[in-house]
Order: C-alpha cells, then structure tokens, then sequence
C-alpha cells in the first residue's frame, strides 16, 4: 500500500512486519523516531513483542544477543556513539554466527559533538563480521529490512546485518513508500527456527572460549562465510522482487554507467543526489555515471571491477575518513581494481561531514580536481576556517 | 572394597571435570546453586574464573544450555534471555533463567547493566560470586576488595598498606532498587546456600546472591582450608550473612564475634598488617569496620 510517511516511522513498520518477538534500544538522536513509534506499536498491541527499556546502547544489543541465542527473533537502532557503545557486542554477536538485524543510523562521532550525518560511525564497524547494506531512500531502506532479516538467517550466513541509514536526511524525511503487507512478509519470511538455542531440553554451551589451536579456525569460518554471503544478498534480492514485484538492488547498483569517461561511487542518500546531478552533467555533455554501492559487506570486489574496469577516472565520495591514510572506501576501491590490464585514476573525495551538504557545487568541484589528476581531497572545505597548519 | 557408583544425578547442572584451581571456594559454590536450581535453567555467564575453568571449548561442565558473551553484558544477556523465554512461553512453563559474575563483573565493570536488570524488574536470578578481585586476571583490585588487602594492582609497599577504600557495598545498592530478595551468603556454609538460592527460586523478579568465595591462590592459604577461611569471615562480622526482601532487612544470621586477627592472620593478601605497628592500627580499623556491620546488622545476641 503506498503512504506518504517519515523515513524513521517506515523503518518501524516494517520491522513489525518482520515480526521481531524482542525489542531492545536506548534512544539517541537522530534514531529516536524509530524506538518511539516501535514503543507505540508495541503499546497499542499492533506489534506483539517485549520491548526491554536498557540503560544502555551496550545493554541494547546485549538483550538482542540473549533473546536470539534463546531463538527469538530480535530488533535494535541506534547511530554514532550508540554503535561505537555497542561495538564490543557487535564483534561478539557476529562472532557467536547469532542472526540479527539492527538500523544503524549514520551520524557523525565525536568531537566536536555533532548529531549530523555522515558515515563514519558505520565505516568504524566495518570488520566487526556483520553485513552492511547502505539505502539511498526510504523505500530502499524499508525493502533492505525484510531483505536484512531474511539473510541474516539464512543457514549459509548466520551473521548479522546493520541496515545503514543517513541520519535525518532519510529518517526525518517523508517520502511516499510502498510499505508492503503483513501477509506479504509473512509469506517471504518463514518463522524464525534457529539450529541451536539455550533450551534446557536440549542444552548447548555457547559463548566457550577457543586457545590458540581453534580460534583462527572460527574467524576464518566466518570470513569465509561473509565472503560468501554475497551470493545470498543477489539471491535474496531476486526472490524480493519475486515476492513484492519490484527490484529492490543488488550489491552495487549502476546509474548511466554506460559509456561513461568518469563514473562516482557513494553509498546511502548521497547517491540521490548524485543521479540528479548526473542528468545535468550527462545533458551538458559530460560523461558521468554513478555507482550505488548498496552493500559494503561483504564487499562487492568483482562487481566493481566489472563496473569501474572501463571508465577513465573514478570518484569516490566519502562521507567518512580512514584518518591518517586515505578515504575507507577509496582504499577498497583501489585495491578491486589493483592488477587490472587498465586501471581507472581513483580519486577519493571526502565531503558531507557532520551533516555539512554535498551540493551539485560540491560535485562539481569533486569532478573537476579529479579531472585534474587530484587522488585524495577534502571537497567542499571552508578553508578560511582553518587554523595554520 | 569397589569404589561407590558416581552418580551426576543432583550435580547434573554442573558437572565435575571443570578445571578450577584445588580449593576454589566458587566451583564449591556453583555447585550448591546448581543442586537447588536443578536442570531447568538457562544460565548467561559473565567473563571470569567461572566461566573459564568450566568451558574451554569443545569441553564444558554445564548440563543446562549456558551462554558467555563478554565481561560485563551478563545482565543484560540474561534480561534478553528471559524477555525470550516470556514471549515463547517458557517462563510460565517453569524455565528459570540464571545470571553468573565474579565481583568484577558485577559491582564494576558490569554495574551499570546490573543496575538496569534489577530496575526493570526481569525475572532473573542473579549470582555474584564474591572472591574480592580479579583473580582470573591475577588478584588485581576490584571494588569488592576489602580495606587493607594487598592486590597486584593495590600491592602493601613503603608507603602502603594494601587497598585504601572499603569494600562497595553491593547487596545494600541491590536491595536499594527495590527488588524483591537479596541475599548475601558463604559457600561455608552450606546448607544456608542452598536455602537462599531455594527461597529466591520460588520468588518472581529479579533476585541477588552475593556468595563470598575465598581464592587460595588470590588471598594466599592452604588449599584445603577455603571453607574454614570463609566461616572465620562471617563469624568476626566482616561478611555479614543477610537477607532483604523489597529494599528491608528480613532475616541476618548470627555469629559469635570473634576478632578480626583471627579471620586476617591466616592470609597471605594481609601478612603485611602483622608486621608493623602502623599496620597493626590498620587492623584495628579493619575491626571497627566489622563491629559496624555487626552494630548494623545486629548480628550478636
């Protein structure tokens, strides 16, 4: 059914349908219209679950951990100093194989304080072991949540997924979705019915500590499982759009691509802009294409090789820093594309902190310094603010 | 003569062949827990000597399912564990659902999510086991360490004599949130173990023992004498055994006082205070901390 509806309230809507038996969170601006509309579904009975008030993020995805481990389904959001509270659970959640969907809502970290987007809270998690996907819409989001759960249980996977969402400029954002229904959903998503759980009629050690003759065999399983996890994503993707008639992406996504001289990589609400600014630029004249990257873990290497093997230049918009190096994305990007015949100038262009906007001006001038020979650069910098260095 | 038949029936939530060190008042005391708790039971185990002498994986000493995730979440696992078992129905069938830490993993690193179990009223049994520091680590100070024990990380030196601050008082924080039952108790004492772990089992909500477990190897004694070590500290009123129900003092167990030199002497972590007349003040201090509790608690007469 379509509705015109906030980006944050779509997301809490949807992951009723999922039908989550446990909600935990504590709340945290921008995620807070999602915990408080998943409160008043709960509180007026239209989401059967118990939803657990913690004191804390950490609290948050520690109450998920348990209710999953005792084979409930499970929800959580939080963003920014949330995620980075949570980190320590998230690496043990991924590392327990113990499915679980979380909306990780992009927002800056601090210091200086800022509640704003950017990516750099979901970039910090990147190697915590679970799967990544970035929405460029609501819509997009709202489809990545029945996705999310349905990968995240699968028996080949068994890893976690965080749904990464930009802070405001999707969750506070009204859009008209296509919010789909509980009998759709119900039918894509089969009860949840774990191999193992803490039951006392059948009981399982979990959780048991491995010395060095078995540890580097379980974190091997599950890079080789998040490697593999790809095939599920595309997999998923295609019975979606079987199930609720529409194509809901795959790991990366190509906009005019085509013939295209330089071609811009970006993941979440970014990429809308970019697609405007592509029509201009392509109108114009200008050879540009973008890349949607939708899902960073597991990393689509191949994909982007096959989608960034023939343009002359790539530019890499990162809303994130790999401080001390280069841009996060950039270096993965880079290191697809290594060892090609003909290997694209990459360029990284960072821009979009701290909920600072990426205009068309700021892509043009991404656009113009990477045409330039410029590989690695801040786009949109206020330089007279800056201090001597 | 053949050896009598071993049986795991009564011990079959904990099971031998764990690898705890030889006298660990704890392994005694889990297993008194579990003799009452039984086999239908969940268990969320914080980070610590319980956790690692019984499972080093692929072998474990737990016959209910059990779960570790990290040092201070237990509470929080177990809260999600239990909001679980509700919503499956398990709770109402009888499934109890337990939480484990040592005192580091309860009074401080795993407070804050203790704290949050007890105030949204989870139906979870919590048991700290009281061994008054780090020991898994290597005896290094926690907030449970009481006055005048040398640690690793608050050693007796020139200008010390051990730890300088008063064990936290947790049980008096926990009955503060209000919640229905909590206990302190001695794994030397037996069968008042198992009697507030059965009293706990039978109320609804979250409930907190404190067992105080004496370490051999972190307090410095004989190995066969943990439970005489342990006795000697509820008797000088150093830990007092006590029981609130809702926030108020129901029930304390009597001792018959005897000095605090008695229970200090025979440890390694308060040798220093022997040696000194500076040290020696400092045990008087440690005995008004003990004649407090037992003015506090009326634990004569």
């Amino acid at each position: 059914m379509r509705k015109m509806i906030e980006g944050s309230r779509a997301v809490a809507e949807v992951v009723g349908l999922c039908r989550p038996d446990v909600i935990s969170a504590y709340p945290i601006t921008p995620q807070t219209h999602i915990v408080e509309e998943l409160s008043q579904l709960v509180a007026d009975g239209d989401i059967d679950a118990e939803y657990v008030r913690v004191e804390s993020e950490h609290s948050a995805a520690s109450v998920c951990l348990g209710a999953v481990a005792a084979g409930s389904r499970a929800y959580s959001a939080t963003t920014s100093q949330g995620l980075m509270l949570m980190a320590e659970v998230l690496y043990n959640i991924a590392g327990m194989r113990l499915p679980l969907v979380i909306t990780a809502v992009n927002r800056a970290l601090s210091a200086p304080l800022s509640i704003w987007n950017d990516q750099q809270d979901t970039m910090a998690l990147r190697d915590t072991g679970w799967l990544q996907l970035y929405g460029e819409d609501c819509q997009e989001v709202l489809d990545m949540h029945i996705q999310a759960q349905k990968i995240t249980e699968d028996d080949r996977v068994l890893l976690p997924v965080m749904v990464c969402m930009d802070g405001f400029i999707l969750t506070h954002t009204y859009e008209s979705v296509d919010m789909p229904t509980q009998e759709q959903v119900d039918a894509f998503l089969p009860k949840y019915d774990p191999l193992y759980r803490l039951d006392p009629d059948n009981p399982y050690t979990l959780g048991a500590y491995a010395g060095p003759e078995m540890y580097q065999e379980v974190r091997y399983e599950i890079q080789r499982d998040a490697l593999a996890s790809k095939a599920v994503v595309k997999e998923v993707a295609r019975d979606f759009q079987a199930a609720f008639g529409r194509w809901a992406g795959d790991v990366v996504d190509p906009y005019k691509c085509e013939g295209a001289e330089t071609i811009f990589v970006a993941l979440g609400s970014v990429v809308g802009t970019l697609k405007d600014w592509a029509d201009v630029r392509r109108e114009q004249g200008d050879k540009v294409g973008v890349l949607k990257l939708r899902c960073f873990r597991p990393f689509p290497q191949d994909e982007l090789r096959e989608a960034l093997g023939t343009a002359k230049r790539v530019v890499v918009v990162e809303k994130a820093v790999g401080v001390g190096a280069y841009g996060i994305v950039a270096s993965e990007v880079r290191a697809a594309l290594y060892g090609q015949a003909s290997t694209p100038q990459v360029s990284c262009a960072i821009a979009g902190l701290g909920g600072r906007d990426i205009t068309f001006e700021t892509l043009d001038e991404m656009l113009a310094r990477a045409q330039a020979g410029e590989t690695d650069f801040f786009a949109g910098l206020r330089t007279e603010l800056l201090e001597a260095s | 003569m053949s050896a009598p038949e071993f049986t795991y029936e009564i011990t079959r939530g904990f099971l031998p062949g764990h690898r705890a060190c030889a006298g660990c008042g704890q392994a005694t005391a889990i297993r008194l827990v579990m003799e009452v708790v039984g086999p239908k039971a969940v268990a969320a185990n914080a980070t610590g000597c319980l956790e690692v002498f019984s499972t080093p994986h692929p072998e474990s000493a737990w016959g209910i399912p059990w779960i570790h995730s990290l040092f201070e979440n237990q509470a929080a696992v177990a809260s999600g564990i239990e909001a679980a078992l509700k919503k499956q129905g398990k709770l109402a069938e009888g499934v109890k659902v337990l939480a484990f830490g040592g005192d580091g993993g309860t009074l401080d690193i795993g407070f804050g999510a203790l704290s949050g179990m007890f105030e949204r009223g989870h139906d979870v049994l919590y048991v700290c086991m009281d061994n008054e520091a780090y020991m898994n680590t290597g005896v290094q100070r926690s907030g449970s360490t009481p006055f005048g024990a040398s640690t690793t990380t608050s050693p007796a030196g020139r200008r010390s004599f051990g730890e300088d601050r008063p064990k936290k008082d947790l049980p008096a924080i926990a009955a503060a949130h209000g919640i229905p039952y909590v206990a302190t108790a001695s794994v030397s004492l037996f069968a008042d173990v198992r009697r507030k772990v059965k009293k706990a089992l039978g109320i609804y909500g979250p409930r907190y023992i404190q067992i105080h477990v004496p370490c051999p190897r972190g307090w410095g004694y004989d190995e066969k004498l943990s439970l005489d070590v342990g006795r000697q500290a509820v008797e000088c009123g150093l830990y007092p055994l006590v029981e609130w129900e809702s926030g108020k003092v129901t029930r304390v167990r009597k001792i018959k006082k005897v000095p605090v030199e008695e229970y200090l002497k025979g440890q390694r972590r308060f040798r220093h205070l022997f040696r000194t007349e500076e040290g020696k003040a400092q045990i008087a201090h440690i005995q008004e901390l003990a004649d407090e509790n037992i003015e506090k608690y009326g634990l004569v007469g």
